[in-house]
């Protein structure tokens, strides 16, 4: 397949065909993070900067690791040690970033609209790392390589999402990706939670969680993030994780072979116990190992890299 | 000055006719079929021409004092006329705020001196736009204010927008009010709905509006004080208008040009000049209240010209600030109804002229003998396309740039005086 992007800004963009050749050269590359010298020099020369405006653990070292392993330089930025805590605007950051000419860079930013405004303006590739609501792409697709590697399919598994619908950005390119490769998806949440035209998104919808529970090849769990607390969204996490918390008790109701999912991070006792959390069938760390090789995938994609993986 | 041979269009007084219009001594001396007598006084050939009476804008930003770099009255006043417009009253979000005569003094005299068109301040209703402390009505109501509103924000505390509709009545200051429940509209930033859901930014429900537009309807019926509601959005919103109206409440409103054009599909692509208060709305809402205004719902067509600069909209879009600018698309726009839509072009005209006249108790939005001589031309075959150098505003944050439009302002009139030529 001829890749016709340039930029990686939304699973929304994306065709199931596109998607489903991520997934497919995904596990070539994983090989090499399996290898004793774990790089390659398919993007030798090329610049990456990572811009991160919002706090990233996972994200920025897995898009970093990936960029290495692929020989590419790379730059890490975030918001406390740029220019960005004296005022400096996104976009002035972002021309000065291109003054240096970079080959892509990877954009973390806390409000939705800023990655595909870069990638309109800017030459060169821009992966969007996560922007507000918005989409987190890269996190959908290794959720999927993760579930394709699991079951050998996506099509027909039926994956619950439970938590913070509205605010969540995984959620969101989860959605929009599981459903254009065959997948039922049923969200989870309270009331509270749940955005506005959501129930136009493909999936099914529901506020109670006990009854999806046996039907779910996958439960992918959300973070509840404490703001939301402060915001009035729900009452407390002492009711939230009674009513939409994986637990044991809900471990044990799911089907054979079902699997536990987090995009993380946890917020352990909340929306999961450690008991689901690191139960047997919990594939939280292969998202974090799948992410590595999915995110090399991407930069290969979009910067035009040889092919040459040996 | 003589004006003749153009199609003169004066709703007030019903008229649509070919015919010569006589201004003299900056007033308006006569309506003449056609023809008329040879004369030694300036003639403008208006043949193939509309001739207006001038617009009057109810609800404008000129920025000054204070905010001089994103317009100013002699910029703004320049734009406006432009765009057919010869009076604009401006709000009182300035810094400082227009809730005392000094500041209204300033704005007159410096309209005064550099405005090319009627400046008409309206100012706050409460001191700071705090909504507490009611302003100097009185005294900022002899320094020259037509109308008192805080607009930009709702007086939240129902008890203290009850006194402001008394105190301002006391002195025959209209109430123009914003309609925004901040509990509801949040962190919102456009409509809420699919869109903002899909687009991942936070929404403002048409309900944050309307639950104020009831609260403030109900206060003027039970006051039987008038209140104007300002850039109504909603379908919902109009509604209780409407009932209120058949109820005989003494509300009126105005709609934007941009609420009666666009819809929040402009949001798509992030533009934040498209980031507004309130929000574009749906189609379903943008249709209502073009129909509000076929029905005679809607009273006024009003512009809400709210310049920011370049800087400031280049941010993205949760942190740029709320407002565009739309004086020279004023006409226009109202223009482009009357194709798309068949809405009689008189009846619109209204929405600009004579209906604010009559809400705001000013002179003016008529061509009848005896009223000032403002007049506007207006060549409804021109085409030409708003570009951010055909901007006469110190900024350029229109949700328009780009467009093209049917029907240009060729010549304004103010007081019998020629203040824009193109």
């Amino acid at each position: 397949m001829n890749w016709p992007h340039k930029d990686l800004i939304a699973i929304q963009n994306l065709t199931a065909d596109e998607i489903g050749h991520v997934l497919d050269m995904a596990s070539s590359f994983k090989e090499i993070s399996k290898r004793d010298i774990k790089k390659v020099p398919t993007l030798r020369g090329k610049t990456v900067v990572l811009l991160f405006y919002e706090p990233s653990t996972r994200t920025r070292l897995s898009f970093e690791i990936a960029a290495k392993r692929l020989s590419a330089d790379t730059v890490a930025l975030s918001a406390s040690g740029s220019s960005f805590s004296k005022g400096e605007t996104i976009m002035d950051a972002a021309y000065n970033v291109m003054a240096m000419a970079p080959d892509c860079i990877v954009i973390r930013y806390p409000s939705a609209g800023i990655p595909a405004k870069m990638a309109e303006l800017l030459s060169c590739s821009v992966i969007n790392g996560g922007d507000g609501f918005h989409e987190h792409p890269t996190q959908a697709l290794l959720d999927m390589y993760s579930l394709k590697e699991h079951f050998g399919r996506i099509e027909g598994l039926t994956v619950a999402i439970v938590g913070d619908i509205m605010h969540s950005r995984v959620a969101r390119s989860n959605v929009y990706g599981l459903v254009k490769m065959g997948a039922r998806v049923v969200l989870v949440a309270p009331k509270t939670l749940l955005p506005p035209g959501v129930e136009l998104w493909g999936a099914s919808v529901t506020n109670e969680l006990d009854p999806v529970i046996p039907e779910a090849d996958a439960v992918m769990m959300l973070r509840v993030q404490n703001e939301r607390l402060n915001e009035r969204f729900f009452s407390g996490a002492r009711e939230y994780s009674i009513f939409y918390g994986l637990n044991r008790k809900r471990v044990e109701m799911m089907k054979d072979g079902a699997v536990i999912m987090h995009p993380g991070p946890m917020n352990r006792g909340v929306e999961i116990t450690h008991d689901a959390a690191d139960s047997a069938r919990s594939i939280i760390l292969d998202q974090v190992e799948n992410g590595v090789a999915v995110r090399m995938t991407l930069l290969y994609l979009s910067m035009g890299g040889t092919a040459n993986v040996d | 000055m003589w004006i003749k041979g153009g199609t003169i269009i004066d709703p007030a007084n019903g008229i649509e006719q070919v015919g010569d219009i006589h201004i003299r001594e900056g007033l308006i001396a006569g309506v003449y079929l056609t023809g008329c007598a040879e004369t030694d006084d300036e003639v403008i050939d208006a043949s193939g021409l509309w001739v207006l009476p001038g617009l009057i804008d109810m609800h404008v930003h000129l920025r000054e004092p204070g905010y001089e770099y994103k317009e100013d009255i002699a910029s703004g006043s320049r734009a406006a006329a432009s765009g057919g417009v010869t009076t604009v009253v401006c709000m009182p979000n300035t810094d400082p705020v227009n809730d005392n005569p000094s500041v209204t003094r300033y704005i007159v005299e410096k309209a005064r001196h550099t405005a090319v068109i009627r400046v008409l301040p309206a100012g706050a209703i409460t001191r700071g736009l705090k909504g507490a402390d009611l302003s100097e009505m009185g005294l900022m109501k002899a320094a020259g204010i037509v109308a008192v509103t805080d607009d930009g924000k709702s007086v939240e505390d129902s008890s203290v927008m009850r006194r402001a509709m008394e105190y301002a009545a006391t002195f025959g200051l209209p109430v123009i009010s914003h309609c925004q429940d901040r509990s509801l509209s949040a962190s919102g930033v456009m409509n809420e709905g699919d869109l903002s859901s899909r687009l991942g930014l936070g929404g403002i429900p048409g309900i944050a509006e309307d639950i104020v537009i009831s609260r403030d309807v109900l206060l003027a019926q039970y006051t039987g004080i008038p209140i104007h509601i300002t850039h109504v959005s909603t379908a919902s919103g109009l509604d209780i208008i409407r009932q209120a109206k058949q109820a005989g409440v003494r509300v009126s409103c105005d709609v934007t040009p941009h609420h009666l054009l666009l819809t929040e599909d402009r949001v798509r692509g992030y533009d934040t000049n498209a980031k507004m208060y309130p929000p574009l709305r749906s189609r379903e809402d943008m249709l209502a209240l073009v129909e509000g205004i076929r029905s005679g719902v809607v009273d006024c067509i009003a512009t809400d010209h709210a310049p920011h600069a370049k800087d400031e909209k280049d941010l993205d879009f949760d942190l740029a600030p709320f407002g565009v600018i739309g004086l020279q698309t004023l006409l226009p726009g109202v223009f482009r109804l009357h194709r798309e839509y068949g809405i009689d072009f008189s009846r619109l005209l209204a929405c600009v002229t004579c209906n604010p006249a009559r809400i705001l108790g000013i002179e003016g939005g008529t061509l009848s003998p005896g009223a000032r001589g403002d007049v506007t031309l207006f060549d409804p075959e021109a085409l030409w396309t708003l570009t951010p150098e055909s901007v006469l505003s110190k900024s350029t944050n229109s949700p328009f740039l780009g467009q093209e439009f049917a029907g240009k302002v060729i010549q304004t009139i103010v007081a019998g005086r020629s203040v824009y030529r193109i």
